[in-house]
């Protein structure tokens, strides 16, 4: 069962480019990315690609389908009705390189700049000892596939390029989370420096980044509000302020 | 000096000019370096319709609130009261309406008297306005900052809320204390509505289950809130040492999944009580009694 598929394919680089009309067959039970692949071979040999596992899995075949930040590789071609041209250009929150292939190394930075989880002095590796429940929080932020779609759909910095020096993204979000959640992690400055530095207060919780990650990982209410009542915790609760200041007090009384 | 002839002045104007165009034009999706596409979405689908509906839905409580607020009048008819109402703290009350006494003296406001739901209406509409779901929402339809995902935001500068006013929405957990204890009154209403307008123990009216469903979603939505599920737990770093704690969460967490729809039910539902005390105390209706 094959149909015929009208697309509009973004091409070009970083000074120019545009939307190109493009009509090629496809098969019952193809994906957007298979679709990409026919007109690489039969039209377009020099159409620039990223992909890798076309499972969902690598992360690597972000682009935006109809407007929508996806995986090509995860978007049936049925899903679209008969008559409908499908648009496909690349992210376009990150600089373009060519075609369908974007700069993606402002999220390198960002993750280098979250410092690694630290353990408790005198622990070895292979010592640490933890229960399933202490943990289970951010099993789901694990499932992170680094497909970067998120970032891509967050306003903050898709529509304000000037952001981008001050603000993580969500993806970094849920990874400060997760240590922040770690029980054995002893670095106690993450709420402030999430606030301060990573740009939590930038985000308003419109979830976008929710509606668009492909693992399902519920980013906003998982990871973000609870960042930012951890964050008020410690920064904005006058009452908690109190309370630590005088147990401080006490400490040295 | 010698470098400022007309030439090289027009030159610096041409510079800047073409700067500040650029810095109005090139940003967001249209900035330097990205793929250069004109439209501020490709979005197909009909994206513009959440927000309509949101924004449509909250003008109208706004709009009916605002009236009822203001109206000072048909907000009691033994033994029910309006939610806009409660408590009714000040002399300007109806007799019988206030169950916590009279706090605040009788005082008119350009000839008006002061309505009694406006002493009281900043604990709702703060707790609202800095719920974490209300602001997803109203941040999308009434700010479109964005209107919906990967649509341009009709914004030049954008800082979230890391400054006044909206870095006040840190203060939600205040709000949500003040919730509880309406919570806490609106039952109290509901409890006493299982009275006649005689004030008789033992009867049960509509207007009863009206207040009682009334109430429920009120604790529905509190208990399902944000700020409380990181109160009972959400804030330990080890849930293995606080067993009862991490029970609460978990329970709480599962609430919290729906905790929009419970939004949008006890929004309604308070506006639907109000309506049905007034109708009631207009005589519009009777209040059926079952027993
Ligand atoms: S919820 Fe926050 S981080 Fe996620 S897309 Fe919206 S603004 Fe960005
Ligand atoms: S959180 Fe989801 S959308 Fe974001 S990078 Fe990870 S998998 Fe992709
Ligand atoms: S190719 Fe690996 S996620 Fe699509
Ligand atoms: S009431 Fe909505 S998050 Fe607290």
């Amino acid at each position: 069962m094959t149909r015929t598929l009208k697309l509009r394919i973004w091409r070009g680089d970083d000074k120019t480019g545009g939307l190109q009309d493009v009509t090629v067959e496809a098969n019952h039970g193809e994906v957007v990315l298979d679709i990409i692949h026919r007109v690489q071979a039969t039209q377009m040999g020099d159409l620039a690609v990223r992909w890798n596992c076309k499972a969902g899995k690598c992360g690597s075949c972000s682009m935006e389908i109809n407007g929508k930040p996806r995986l090509a590789c995860m978007t049936q071609v049925a899903s679209y009705p008969e008559d409908e041209v499908i648009t496909i250009t690349p992210l376009r929150a990150f600089p373009v390189i060519k075609d369908l292939v974007t700069d993606v190394s402002f999220n390198y930075k960002k993750a280098m700049e979250i410092p690694t989880v630290s353990m408790p002095e005198g622990v070895k590796p292979g010592e640490p000892r933890m229960q399933q429940i202490d943990v289970e929080r951010s099993q789901e932020f694990r499932k992170c596939i680094e497909c970067f779609l998120c970032q891509d759909t967050c306003h903050v910095i898709r529509d304000h390029e000037e952001n981008k020096k001050s603000f993580a993204g969500p993806r970094f979000f849920i990874r400060i989370a997760e240590l922040d959640m770690h029980p054995l992690d002893t670095l106690r400055n993450r709420k402030k420096t999430a606030q301060e530095e990573h740009g939590l207060g930038m985000c308003n919780i419109t979830k976008c980044c929710t509606e668009v990650c492909p693992e399902h990982i519920r980013i906003t209410d998982n990871a973000i509000i609870p960042m930012k009542e951890r964050v008020v915790d410690e920064k904005y609760d006058p009452l908690r302020w109190l309370g630590s200041k005088i147990r401080k007090r006490e400490g040295i009384l | 000096m010698a470098d400022f002839t007309v030439p090289a002045l027009t030159r610096i104007w041409r510079t800047l000019d073409k700067g500040s165009r650029l810095l109005l034009m090139a940003t967001g999706v249209f900035s330097q370096g990205r793929a250069k596409i004109t439209e501020r979405t490709l979005r197909t689908d009909k994206w513009w319709l959440q927000p309509l509906i949101t924004f449509s839905v909250l003008i109208a409580f706004i709009f009916y609130a605002t009236l009822r607020a203001f109206e000072n009048a048909n907000y009691f008819a033994e033994p029910l009261i309006s939610p806009f109402y409660s408590p009714c703290l000040s002399d300007a009350c109806v007799p019988g309406s206030s169950l916590l006494g009279h706090l605040f003296p009788i005082f008119h406001v350009w000839g008006m008297t002061f309505s009694p739901a406006l002493f009281i209406l900043i604990f709702p509409l703060g707790f609202r306005m800095t719920c974490y779901y209300y602001r997803k929402a109203y941040y999308r339809s009434f700010w479109m900052s964005p209107p919906a995902c990967a649509v341009a935001e009709p914004h030049a500068k954008y800082t979230g809320e890391t400054r006044a006013p909206l870095i006040m929405q840190n203060m939600h957990r205040y709000f949500f204390y003040a919730g509880l204890v309406f919570n806490v009154l609106l039952t109290t209403d509901a409890i006493l509505a299982f009275r006649n307008s005689e004030k008789q123990w033992g009867h049960m009216s509509v207007g009863t289950l009206v207040l009682l469903a009334n109430a429920t979603f009120l604790w529905f939505y509190s208990l399902s809130c944000h700020t409380c599920r990181h109160t009972v737990g959400g804030r330990l770093r080890n849930f293995s040492k606080h067993p009862i704690r991490y029970k609460a969460w978990t329970l709480v967490s599962k609430l919290n999944h729906y905790h929009q729809n419970f939004a949008w039910v006890s929004l309604i539902g308070v506006a639907l009580a109000d309506v049905y005390v007034r109708e009631v105390a207009t005589h519009a209706i009777t209040n059926w009694y079952f027993f």
